[in-house]
């Protein structure tokens, strides 16, 4: 069963003088429990990829349909929630709350869905002891390391039992241990709770784990292997 | 929404040096801002209240025409019955008749223009305060034959001493110009130096005796019991008692009455002006913050927050700053305020120019609780549009875009 379906998509920036045609035509789908890479160059569309099925940005045509639900036709403030009760987000640079605590970062997303206190308190504990955070429940995000905050990342995406989590990049600020620890997770995660995880990665480790690999260059597909 | 609410606060202490910085400025600026008003409003104050203590009163009555050029003939009408109806008029505390002339003053020094009154000492403590004043000499208690007191600046000019003499002259009912000889036995000193140089005191039974009318009243000053119940009293009177004309202290001199009317006014205008430019303050601050935490404005709206709550939380923020800046400074403006209230503060160095303008050297800091409270207001509101600006930059911001900022 499908969970992404996107069909014809085109975007283009202009950098200058120059069009840049981010998104040529790409046409994927991802299914259930898919722990996905999406791999290329700089510059050859898998930022733009990963927005456009994440909703944080609009394809200039083309249909993304998760879900029956096809969120380029959905306004702003639909995509918001759409985006809050149906994926999951990491990114490259952690992108944690500073002022609130490990616990609270990942409470937040449950809060703005109108979870009750006691299921929030019950999965905030059950996420951060899934990525080993269960000491550290209580310190901001200044008081942890790298590799510790994005696993506070993961559990807050996972936090709002998303249909999939999207990740940019979440290796690139980590040193090899912490790349490990947290690719263990996600695989453990995907494998478990059959959650999909799709990434954009240049990074290698990353690409050795994933299932399935797709190459966008000039943002186009030249490439999609299941390994 | 409490989760916002927890954010917001907690982002007022991120950079605890940058908001205390604008907390600080705003405590200041209330501080400094409210002080000044108090001032403004005790030197009002002052100069309302020693004009109304030393001369004006809260009523005077009047022959309708007699302002206009001060004629001997413009006498009180019915006096006997006016009197007897403010003695049983409840809103009056004390009233006074007087007896008054043009005249001119010489010595073998110089001459000056003054308005000679005659009062009743006695009578006359229960309105005015210049049996109070009195910085030389006695208040009509040691000289039998026709005793004058007169005001200090006019006796520095005319060179005058206790016990001088001093010659008057006026042109009485018939047209004939008439010469009288006064005593001074006192100098005395109000907070108006313009009042001291053109007015001399004498006995109204002395002035009347010489106007050969033993019933000539100029003038009824009126005490009432509270300034609440001038503007009643005054109409009462002018239903009764047409042919004379009764005004309050405000109409009689119309800019103590004016300058009390817009200082209601300043006080806003002045705070207004004192917050605005905080604003600007409190603009760079929140649009700094804006602008630093662009990537996790980013991603709240990544993962979820929606534009509303976004508004809110940065709206929050600012406001929280006020919140905590604004007690402070109205507290300490409340303190400073009472103690000086109470204690006064001395301008005596620059005395001689205050009392120019009928001020004291003393000045008593005011402030209501109805400005604390406005003021307060008037804080958050101004807070409130400050805040706008920057929530309306996070509203702006791109999710895809902040996310990946640097």
């Amino acid at each position: 069963m499908n969970v992404i379906e996107t069909t014809k998509l085109f975007k283009t920036y202009s950098q200058g003088d120059i069009q840049v045609n981010a998104l040529n035509d790409v046409s994927i789908n991802f299914e259930q429990g898919e722990f996905t890479a999406i791999v290329g160059p700089s510059g050859s569309g898998k930022t733009t990829f990963l927005n456009a099925i994440g909703g944080l940005d609009t394809p200039d045509s083309g249909k993304v349909i998760i879900n029956n639900t096809d969120i380029t036709q959905l306004k702003s403030n639909q995509l918001i929630d759409f985006r809050l009760r149906n994926i999951g987000f990491v990114f490259q640079a952690y992108n944690l709350i500073p002022v609130l605590t490990a616990k609270e970062n990942v409470e937040f997303i449950m809060l703005m869905q109108g979870e009750t206190a006691k299921s929030r308190k019950s999965r905030t504990e059950e996420l951060l002891n899934a990525v080993g955070l269960k000491e550290q429940i209580n310190r901001k995000p200044g008081q942890l390391s790298g590799g510790q905050q994005q696993r506070v990342a993961v559990a807050r995406a996972l936090a709002s039992k998303p249909q999939f989590v999207l990740a940019d990049e979440p290796t690139a600020n980590l040193d090899s241990t912490s790349t490990s620890n947290l690719l263990d997770i996600m695989f453990r995660l995907n494998q478990e709770e059959k959650m999909t995880f799709i990434f954009s990665t240049h990074d290698q480790r990353v690409i050795d784990r994933a299932k399935r690999i797709i190459t966008l260059e000039d943002g186009k597909v030249i490439s999609d292997v299941i390994q | 929404m409490k989760t916002v609410f927890k954010i917001a606060w907690r982002n007022v202490w991120r950079n605890k040096l940058r908001s205390l910085t604008v907390i600080l400025s705003m405590i200041l600026g209330l501080w400094s801002g409210l002080f000044t008003v108090s001032m403004m409003l005790g030197l009002n104050d002052q100069r309302m209240d020693s004009a109304i203590d030393s001369y004006l009163s809260h009523i005077q009555i009047h022959h309708p025409s007699f302002t206009e050029n001060y004629d001997l003939e413009h006498t009180i009408s019915d006096y006997d019955s006016l009197s007897f109806f403010l003695k049983e008029e409840k809103s009056v505390k004390s009233f006074s008749s007087r007896t008054i002339i043009s005249a001119m003053a010489s010595t073998a020094h110089g001459s000056a223009g003054v308005r000679l009154i005659g009062i009743d000492p006695e009578v006359e403590k229960e309105i005015t305060t210049v049996h109070k004043s009195m910085v030389k000499g006695t208040y009509f208690n040691s000289i039998k034959s026709k005793p004058a007191i007169i005001g200090k600046k006019l006796a520095e000019k005319l060179k005058l001493d206790l016990k001088k003499k001093i010659y008057l002259t006026f042109v009485d009912t018939d047209g004939n110009q008439q010469r009288i000889k006064l005593k001074i036995e006192g100098v005395f000193k109000t907070a108006s130096s313009l009042f001291d140089r053109t007015n001399i005191y004498m006995k109204q039974q002395d002035l009347q005796k010489i106007l050969h009318n033993s019933s000539a009243v100029h003038e009824i000053g009126i005490i009432c019991k509270n300034l609440d119940v001038v503007d009643n009293t005054v109409d009462s009177i002018n239903s009764k008692f047409k042919k004379n004309k009764a005004e309050s202290w405000s109409k009689i001199a119309p800019e103590l009455g004016y300058a009390q009317e817009i200082m209601g006014s300043v006080i806003y205008i002045f705070m207004g002006i004192i917050l605005i430019a905080l604003s600007f303050g409190i603009i760079n601050t929140m649009l700094m913050a804006v602008l630093e935490r662009k990537k996790e404005l980013g991603m709240l709206m990544s993962v979820g927050l929606n534009k509303r709550k976004v508004f809110y939380m940065i709206v929050f923020e600012t406001i929280f700053i006020s919140l905590v800046a604004a007690p402070i400074g109205i507290l300490l403006s409340y303190l400073l305020i009472s103690y000086f209230g109470i204690h006064g503060i001395d301008l005596s160095v620059v005395g001689e120019g205050l009392e120019e303008f009928g001020i004291g050297t003393r000045i008593y800091t005011k402030l209501s609780l109805n400005n604390y409270w406005n003021i307060s207001i008037l804080t958050l509101i101004v807070t409130f549009l400050s805040s706008l600006i920057p929530a309306r930059r996070a509203l702006k911001l791109n999710p895809a875009e902040a996310v990946r900022a640097l």
